[in-house]
């Protein structure tokens, strides 16, 4: 009986180390079935072919995937037989999503096209590991070299490549407030800095916050802007092509301004969404707010807001005549498992029809030259004409100037500032940085 | 004979698919990330199929706590001590208040029991966002006096940028010092009474480091080139509370199940030596609870130091005030690309793991041994 009991336990320890292996290999697939089961439940109508699939990972779900939904209808109406995974992974600026795909690619398993922030976020992490295909033939075969903006194909290739097909572009350097309660205080809308500074006193004497902030990447991302105004477009451009430092004097001048500008801030920044920091402004606490143009979309579409008399905007502080971009682009990674059909997404994204399906409703503007305005809004006109004359200059916070090491080192860099208010301390941290990310 | 050797192998055997799996997942892995950390991996290719790592010895651990950019890392390793000693004071001090109190048989006492421990069953997503939610700057907590006719309370919770017991990091190998003389000192207190050879080679040890770094402090290096400062930041107290929120219920059915296991008889016994209420609990209950204590303070310990979730619902990355090392090393891996530097805050974080539960299971052998 004993003996019994004992090789019975045997046998299910062996069964147990069995199944143990067999789950490793499994284990890899895991984040994969699990938006499959998904998306496979709406599929269309006209069955798709078994094993043609596309799968598209973004980090657009919520508010963006209406956006996202409309160009994949596109996508479909022209590739019927095609079985479209709309892989998402939910978390703004894809905080999640970035990490999910590092562990899918390090795995060998690529989704078949995937989102990321055009630039060098893109270089630094997935080109110089050789993980993308060129996609100049693709850009040479559909004309897109002409109608998207030379310097903007400048900013998201390499000499040896271009490595992305931009979907949208958003403007980092605006600054937003609401034309009534600028009246009722008696401001302008500065044009520099010191005009800003010459504003906030007034405004501190009424009681109001001059320039709202919000957490942590909100300060990046006034840094930026701060930083553009102060060196200005040749210097910035100069800075990340490691021909200026950044302890150098204009850099360590950016972060004198920026530590002024920073004590015209809520001291409550750190526990704020950035939503919350724009609804400083509508409320009537705070009178300004740099932010990129989602904002508009959120005066627009959640509050209600009507472009150019509900709320206002401006080129942030002495940064009129540049445009700071952002784009998220779509790549296609080497051993991708259905390579034609996320080539035939790629077409989708950057035709004009795919561009103005999709920017109108996620608020942003076309990166082609030739959109159709009119489906635009106010804001999104505006911007757009800007966006065709100004010099364009790429975003650090939103990763097209450096890539993900100097991103990551310097949010803490921006910590220690705003804690020790030391900008030469800064400036060093983030030379040193720089040497780190081989900038 | 025959059949013992024969059991032994069967035994084994049993063993040996728990033992290979352990081995592999656990140890194995402990192992390459050991050695991760000894190479330069990260920065640009880093994701290559192929990645370039070159063995750097432990260079990366000394860019963690002697270089320029490691000052993020120090403070949030500085602000995971303070929250791990307050958390433990705290959610050990506050469950056993209630365990006194319940062990007392209030009326409603299985209700109240169940209410307490409640907070244990809720995620750390779920709890760090109704905390965030309580702990806004205008909201929640702050307005609460209103209800009364007070001011409202002005304190930012989970951004204050106020740090109180501020040192210096160049300091730190002498505070350490200091600390291994206190320690001395303690344990010879502790056995001051029982083994007076032992209490006084403690003692004299530990006032003779202490009194040599006192005297000769300058001979001890400085651990950083320039001044850098640390400290306990205030914000972190919004985390600390949400934590011994959630975990005093726990820590309170421990010593609620420990009180209820002593028997009857001691506790009349002590009543009838006159021993009060407080007497009893001083004198007799909880140091007879002493197991129960340890574990309650190994379990905690290392849950404060792997916390990631909570801390990540209320206040997000990047926020410095409330950093904590298990957030850096995310950070530092998946978002900076930075795998060797990520690893090497790995294995800090588990020798400091390691220093809680290591003592704990030696003297756990000791004991078996002596049995």
């Amino acid at each position: 009986m004993k003996k019994a009991l004992l090789s019975l336990t045997m046998l299910a320890a062996f069964m147990l180390l069995l199944v143990g292996c067999g789950e490793a290999p499994e284990k890899k697939e895991a984040p994969a079935p699990a938006p499959k089961a998904e998306a496979e439940a709406p599929a269309p109508a006209p069955a798709p072919a078994k094993g043609n699939d596309l799968e598209i990972f973004s980090w657009w779900a919520g508010d963006e995937g209406p956006a996202l939904e409309a160009l994949i209808d596109i996508y479909k109406a022209q590739n019927p037989t095609v079985n479209v995974i709309n892989a998402t992974v939910t978390g703004g600026s894809g905080v999640n999503a970035k990490a999910v795909l590092k562990t899918r690619m390090l795995g060998g398993e690529p989704p078949d096209s995937f989102q990321v922030h055009a630039g060098q976020e893109l270089i630094g992490t997935w080109v110089k590991a050789d993980r993308m295909e060129d996609l100049t033939p693709l850009f040479k075969e559909m004309g897109w070299m002409d109608v998207f903006p030379e310097g903007l194909v400048k900013l998201i290739g390499t000499d040896t490549g271009i490595w992305s097909v931009p979907v949208n572009i958003h403007r980092s350097n605006v600054m937003w407030y609401i034309p009534a309660n600028l009246e009722k205080w008696g401001v302008e809308p500065p044009k520099t800095w010191d005009d800003f500074f010459a504003a906030a006193e007034k405004l501190k004497a009424e009681g109001v916050v001059p320039l709202s902030l919000a957490q942590n990447w909100t300060a990046n991302h006034l840094w930026e802007s701060v930083a553009l105004a102060s060196m200005g477009a040749d210097n910035w451009d100069a800075l990340w092509s490691g021909d200026l430092a950044f302890d150098s004097p204009e850099g360590v001048k950016a972060w004198e301004l920026f530590g002024k500008v920073l004590s015209y801030t809520n001291p409550d920044a750190p526990s704020l969404s950035w939503q919350q920091a724009t609804d400083m402004v509508i409320d009537g606490r705070a009178a300004f707010n740099v932010m990129g143009d989602w904002a508009a979309g959120y005066m627009t579409t959640t509050k209600k807001l009507e472009p150019g008399t509900g709320y206002g905007w401006e080129a942030s502080p002495g940064t009129a005549g540049a445009f700071m971009f952002l784009a998220d682009s779509f790549g296609l990674p080497k051993g991708s498992p259905h390579r034609d059909n996320a080539i035939a997404w790629l077409k989708v994204l950057g035709s004009k029809e795919g561009s103005d399906a999709f920017n109108p409703i996620k608020g942003s503007i076309s990166a082609r030259t030739d959109s159709d305005l009119t489906k635009y809004n106010a804001y999104l006109q505006s911007a757009a004409a800007d966006f065709g004359k100004d010099r364009v200059v790429g975003s650090l916070a939103h990763g097209v100037a450096a890539n993900e090491t100097f991103m990551g080192g310097f949010a803490s860099v921006m910590e220690m500032f705003i804690n020790t208010k030391n900008a030469e301390a800064a400036a060093k941290a983030c030379a040193q940085l720089a040497a780190k990310s081989g900038i | 004979m025959r059949e013992a050797s024969r059991d032994r192998i069967k035994a084994f055997l049993t063993l040996l698919p728990s033992m290979i799996l352990v081995g592999v997942f656990v140890y194995g892995f402990i192992g390459n990330t050991i050695w991760t950390s000894m190479t330069d991996w990260g920065g640009m290719g880093a994701l290559a199929l192929d990645p370039e790592k070159n063995f750097v010895g432990l260079a990366n651990y000394v860019e963690l706590f002697t270089g320029f950019l490691g000052s993020g890392f120090r403070q949030d390793l500085v602000n995971a001590v303070y929250y791990s000693l307050m958390l433990l004071g705290g959610a050990v001090g506050l469950g056993m208040f209630i365990a006194i109190l319940l062990d007392r048989k209030p009326r409603g006492e299985d209700l109240l029991r169940t209410i307490f421990l409640y907070p244990m069953s809720l995620s750390f997503i779920v709890s760090g966002t109704i905390w965030r939610w309580l702990l806004a700057p205008q909201g929640g907590v702050n307005v609460l006096p209103t209800y009364f006719g007070l001011e409202p309370l002005t304190f930012d919770w989970l951004s204050s940028r106020s740090a109180i017991l501020v040192f210096n990091w160049q300091d730190i190998l002498r505070i350490l010092l200091y600390g291994v003389s206190l320690v001395c000192i303690l344990a010879g207190v502790a056995v001051l009474r029982k083994n007076r050879r032992k209490a006084m080679r403690r003692l004299a040890s530990g006032v003779a480091v202490g009194l040599f770094v006192w005297l000769f402090g300058d001979v001890v290096p400085d651990a950083y080139m320039m001044r850098e400062e640390h400290g306990f930041n205030l914000a972190t107290l919004g985390i600390i509370m949400a934590t011994i929120w959630q975990y005093s219920g726990y820590t309170m059915a421990l010593y609620l199940a420990g009180f209820n296991g002593i028997s009857q008889d001691l506790r009349d016994a002590a009543m009838l030596d006159g021993a009060s209420a407080a007497g009893y609990y001083r004198h007799v209950a909880i140091p007879m609870l002493k197991p129960i204590t340890i574990s309650a303070v190994i379990i905690l310990s290392h849950i404060s130091l792997k916390m990631f979730d909570l801390i990540f619902a209320m206040t997000g990355p990047d926020n410095a005030e409330t950093g904590h090392p298990a957030l850096n090393m995310y950070l530092t891996t998946f978002r900076a690309n930075e795998f060797a530097t990520g690893a090497a805050i790995a294995i800090v974080l588990f020798l400091i793991a390691a220093t809680f539960i290591v003592p704990y299971l030696v003297s756990q052998y000791r004991e078996r041994g002596r049995r």
